[in-house]
């Protein structure tokens, strides 16, 4: 029995962070899937205050929260780091990790679930979230400089979850005129090895987001 | 290190400045507070926080440091030599991120709730909210402090701080409503917690008067109602 259990679903792109860091860092892991529908009796017990995924558990005791998981990671396997050794730049990476999170992600999820006049606007908050991040990518390859660091785990979603939003919805979010570092930022993250050979099947992802949509849209329709 | 060397923009209202000054009460560094005057936001927090244009913000040697929480660590990572603010054990450092976590994502929300609630139903279920989550608080508290004063054993930690910031608004909240969140039946531990914390050297210079505070709610609570209360567009 592995010490390192992670349990996830195959499409939580939170979830997703915690196979990259344990990857990064080499450490062996068992995953447990979850069906968010019908939790497990161990999911509840682990993550009794959420009842969310991700949950990581080492040697019996769980950890929660994506962020708070990274950070677990991060301080008990030391080797590969993912934050700078300068307090600098370890807060440069929890702000913009935490940006993504709470700016980002919601405005991009909220343009996506919409559609006519509420998305075009949706669309402008969205892009004005992600000009940030162009502008924090300057002289930089990763949000972490050289290498891939733990605003770019955080905020690696991004790098793959915005070409489902476009078969979806049509829309591309993040043109290459408009987000020249950005779009090479995807480019290179997504091919990084680690990163390449764990996305969620795009077929299924597709399928799923485009359910969100739909059951969303109708949901509006009827308040 | 000179005081100019570490200022922080805040205002002395605010929940998460008061994180950022037990922080750097703790650590005992001298800093100059920056004081934000209501309704306005100066050229050096639009400069420093062009991001959120929200207090507070530490500059260290001129460099900006944001959010409250991410601040609170940068305070004890820069100043190791100090008490530490988070304890050295990787998973009880989990355990205070995840419940100072839960206290911004989850709690706080709720006890805002209670500000804007437009009715009395709406107003006791948000009560109920606050009090379910303050349960919780009391059962992390129990277990983290094995008996001691503060989540941080004898010492105030992260949690005290993240969670003790608010400490005043809900004071507040409790006179205003005419309830007793902390309480001797329901959290004991929080309820002795909450003057320990209030008592403490590094705590009690900065936290805010509750009579001044209570006034300065109005304020705030009329505007945030008064947004609540707008019609979607």
């Amino acid at each position: 029995m592995a010490e390192v259990k992670l349990f996830r679903t195959w499409s939580s792109p939170f979830a997703l962070r915690i196979v990259w860091a344990l990857k990064f860092k080499d450490v062996p892991y068992d995953t447990i899937f979850e069906d968010l529908a019908n939790k497990s009796p161990s999911l509840l017990q682990y993550n009794p205050v959420h009842k969310k995924v991700p949950v990581l558990v080492h040697n019996g005791k769980s950890v929660s929260e994506s962020f708070v998981i990274l950070e677990y990671i991060e301080e008990t396997w030391k080797h590969n780091p993912f934050l700078s050794e300068d307090p600098y730049d370890r807060a440069t990476a929890r702000f913009w990790a935490k940006f993504g999170d709470e700016k980002v992600l919601p405005s991009i999820l909220e343009a996506f679930m919409s559609e006519g006049k509420e998305q075009e606007e949706g669309i402008v908050k969205a892009k004005e979230n992600l000009k940030y991040l162009e502008e924090e990518l300057k002289g930089k390859k990763f949000f972490g400089g050289e290498r891939i660091g733990f605003a770019d785990i955080a905020l690696g979603w991004l790098a793959d979850y915005e070409g489902v939003f476009q078969e979806v919805t049509s829309i591309k979010l993040i043109a290459e005129d408009e987000f020249p570092l950005l779009s090479e930022w995807k480019r290179t993250f997504a091919d990084a090895p680690i990163i390449k050979e764990n996305w969620p099947p795009r077929d299924k992802l597709v399928t799923k987001f485009q359910g969100y949509r739909e059951a969303n849209l109708l949901k509006k329709l009827g308040t | 290190m000179a005081k100019s060397d570490v200022k922080l923009i805040g205002a002395w209202p605010s929940p998460f400045v008061l994180r950022a000054r037990i922080a750097l009460n703790v650590k005992s560094v001298e800093y100059e507070f920056l004081q934000e005057t209501l309704g306005s936001k100066s050229e050096l927090l639009l400069k420093s926080n062009p991001v959120h244009k929200k207090i507070p913000v530490l500059l260290h040697h001129d460099k900006p440091i944001c959010e409250s929480l991410i601040i609170v660590e940068y305070i004890d990572e820069v100043w190791a030599s100090g008490p530490s603010i988070l304890p050295s054990d990787p998973y009880e450092r989990a355990i205070a991120r995840f419940w100072a976590s839960y206290v911004d994502e989850k709690w706080f929300p709720a006890m805002k709730s209670i500000a804007v609630a437009q009715d009395d139903e709406a107003r006791k279920a948000a009560v109920v909210q606050v009090a379910e989550g303050l349960a919780l608080l009391e059962e992390a508290f129990q277990k983290i402090s094995k008996g001691k004063s503060f989540f941080g054993g004898d010492h105030i930690g992260y949690l005290d701080i993240a969670f003790g910031g608010f400490l005043g608004w809900l004071r507040v909240t409790e006179g205003t409503g005419g309830i007793k969140l902390l309480n001797e039946t329901k959290t004991p531990g929080l309820l002795k917690w909450a003057d320990d914390f209030a008592a403490h050297p590094a705590v009690k210079d900065v936290l805010p008067d509750i009579g001044k505070l209570a006034e300065f709610s109005k304020v705030i609570v009329a505007k945030m109602r008064a947004a609540a209360a707008a019609p979607a567009k």
